[in-house]
């Protein structure tokens, strides 16, 4: 067990090194510096700033300051507005948390309700009903839900304010993330419930004379679930970069928004800082909850 | 058939059967030897079942259409998909933003004058440019950035996949770290990085045909081919894994059958339909990683529109003019929702471990 936690944590950590290599370099080798402004600058304030900012010294020695700075939370100063990046992530990231956690338990709760109901009514109206619209929703994409979910709850009906600083209402965002992570929760609650409830343990349960609440809740969902908890790592991925697109439509200043702005500004150094930044977060995520999944499954071993 | 009394008679002790003891077999009986339904083939059963599954049926058909309307609508209609329209040989400056099947003034005196025109079935958008030939040809890049990433995909994690898996060992291992680092990263946000960095990079090497299919395109591709096909590599070798241990290969392997025959004759035919399932699977996920990119702005090059840059672009002005989010997010959403659901029909009819 520990054995395995710490070969997963050391994977992590190189994991995390890897894409911070990759952005550095991928960013070093983007044709023109941070300070080729339109308007071009005496050669002497270019030195001064290169000095500054360590771009004089060979590329792999500014890796290795970068990563220094990296460990410490320094992510450098945005190329645009020259705030540090870190304090940007410090904002903005709150936000996009609490979004992107109560899109998750939504996505989660809801999810396995549909899919249990859906394999317990097999075939009849409610199971197609409820597959029928989980097939459909695993085919729209974000952006354009979250388009269709602003223009008619809140610019044709008027039921829900527009974001801004003083009505913050998740609502809307929270369903448009939450939709897709909950279609696929749906069909995978349904397969995997409809295979343990085919299990001999089940029918013996049955046959034993237990209530058939607590065959559904003790014995099938439970096994059931498992499959789920599997899915919730490719949910967090799914969650983060989903968040880019929703937080962007509804004009919310989380930290997608922060990285799409930043690709559209092309500010490097935002870019850089946020990629990591979610990789990090992506990662450890993922983690947690394989530890997690070894944790509840004791049929898996640890080798 | 002999007579009993034809026989030799039994010596004691002989493994000779007895034919006394027998019956001639009852009419019923024989009629259990009957075949009473052809000899298939593991393809021709699964096909058979493909078609009686009405979900797969219709989808097929409904991206059918959509390829021969996407091939044939450019013969048809006039306009161009970066065209300005224009009457008469002059440029329309009314013809902008035209609800469906609408004409702008100067198109409705030049029709009054009692010349023909093709309709705008789709409107028209703010550059006056026809909407419905535009998302024709959104169509085309957006489904073939999905066929191409899908086969990119295909070949890599197919020849890595088989590599890694047929010859096993420390190249095995040592092929399944790099996989396992690469599942890892982020895709999403990988990608996009790549799009940024890639973008300029490639503007420069690029001429010719290439330059039409924009730098960012390119960039995909390069994208897919990096980043995709660990899935694919890690399923097929995962198959090859598990089929090399079978007894029939063992058996194959013990009759002298050379390497050359077991993977064209029991490798082959037992992992491609999990391989064509998954690739079928892979174009609605390319479909949705471009929309995506065209989303934050790293799409297709400006003039040449995909769904994805079309439902973007349509975000402008949507309270005035949402038909021109609805008609490219309907297109997306068919063609996403028919791969799906062809691929779950394959599954269903190709896939040996689910039936039951």
């Amino acid at each position: 067990m520990t054995k395995y936690v710490i070969k997963r944590v050391i994977m992590a950590i190189v994991t995390i090194f890897i894409i911070s290599a990759i952005t550095f370099f991928a960013m070093n080798a983007i044709p023109g510096g941070p300070f080729n402004r339109e308007k071009a600058l005496d050669p002497a304030t270019i030195e001064a700033l290169n000095a500054r900012y360590n771009l004089d010294k060979p590329v792999l020695q500014q890796f290795f300051i970068y990563l220094g700075h990296f460990i410490k939370g320094d992510l450098g100063v945005s190329l645009k507005n020259g705030r540090s990046i870190s304090a940007i992530i410090g904002d903005s990231f709150p936000i996009s948390a609490k979004l992107g956690l109560m899109a998750m338990v939504v996505a989660i709760f809801f999810g396995i309700l549909l899919g249990s109901i859906a394999a317990l009514m097999r075939n009849k109206w409610p199971d197609r009903v409820v597959i029928f619209v989980s097939t459909l929703f695993t085919a729209v994409p974000s952006f354009v839900l979250a388009t269709l979910l602003l223009l008619i709850f809140s610019i044709q009906l008027g039921w829900v304010r527009v974001w801004s600083a003083s009505s913050q209402s998740y609502i809307l965002p929270v369903i448009a993330l939450s939709m897709y992570p909950m279609a696929y929760i749906t069909r995978l609650t349904k397969s995997s419930m409809l295979d343990s409830l085919g299990q001999d343990y089940v029918r013996t349960a049955r046959a034993k004379g237990v209530a058939s609440r607590k065959v559904i809740f003790k014995h099938a969902l439970r096994n059931a679930l498992i499959p789920v908890v599997t899915y919730v790592g490719p949910m967090t991925a799914y969650i983060i970069t989903g968040s880019l697109v929703v937080e962007t439509v509804f004009t919310i200043g989380g930290l997608g928004s922060k990285f799409v702005t930043g690709i559209t500004n092309r500010d490097y150094t935002m870019i850089m800082g946020t990629t990591i930044f979610l990789a990090a977060v992506m990662v450890t995520a993922n983690l947690i909850i394989d530890i997690v999944y070894k944790l509840i499954d004791p049929r898996i071993t640890f080798d | 058939m002999k007579n009993v009394n034809d026989l030799p008679k039994k010596s004691l002790m002989s493994l000779q059967v007895d034919l006394s003891k027998f019956m001639p077999a009852t009419e019923e009986e024989k009629r259990q030897q009957d075949v009473m339904s052809e000899s298939t083939t593991f393809f021709r059963d699964g096909m058979k079942k493909l078609f009686h599954n009405p979900l797969a049926m219709i989808s097929i058909v409904v991206l059918l259409l959509i390829i021969i309307t996407i091939v044939v609508a450019p013969m048809i209609v006039p306009y161009g998909y970066s065209e300005i329209i224009s009457v008469g040989g002059e440029r329309d400056k009314g013809a902008k933003n035209l609800r469906p099947f609408e004409w702008s003034e100067a198109e409705q005196e030049y029709i009054a004058a009692g010349n023909e025109l093709f309709p705008h079935i789709m409107g028209t958008d703010a550059l006056c440019r026809d909407y419905f030939i535009r998302v024709i040809y959104g169509t085309r890049v957006s489904l073939s950035i999905g066929f191409f990433a899908s086969i990119i995909v295909l070949i890599i994690g197919l020849i890595y996949g088989s590599i890694s898996g047929y010859v096993g060992g420390r190249t095995d291992l040592i092929m399944m770290r790099i996989v396992d680092i690469i599942y890892s990263l982020p895709d999403m946000l990988m990608i996009i990085l790549l799009s940024v960095v890639l973008d300029p990079l490639l503007s420069g090497l690029t001429s010719g045909p290439l330059q039409t299919l924009g730098t960012n395109m390119i960039s995909i591709f390069v994208v897919f081919g990096l980043l995709y096909w660990v899935t694919m590599a890690r399923l097929v070798r995962g198959q090859i894994l598990s089929i090399k241990e079978n007894e029939y290969i063992l058996a194959a392997r013990a009759v002298g059958a050379k390497p050359g025959r077991i993977i064209r004759k029991h490798i082959i035919p037992n992992i491609v339909s999990i391989i064509i399932i998954t690739t079928a699977l892979e174009i609605p996920t390319a479909i949705f990683t471009e929309s995506f990119l065209s989303f934050v702005g790293l799409g297709v090059q400006a003039p040449m529109p995909s769904l994805g840059s079309l439902a973007n672009a349509a975000r402008e002005g949507l309270n005035s003019y949402p038909f021109k989010l609805v008609f490219p997010a309907v297109t997306i959403c068919l063609i996403v929702l028919a791969f799906n659901l062809i691929g779950d029909g394959l599954r269903d009819s190709f896939d040996p471990k689910l039936r039951r």
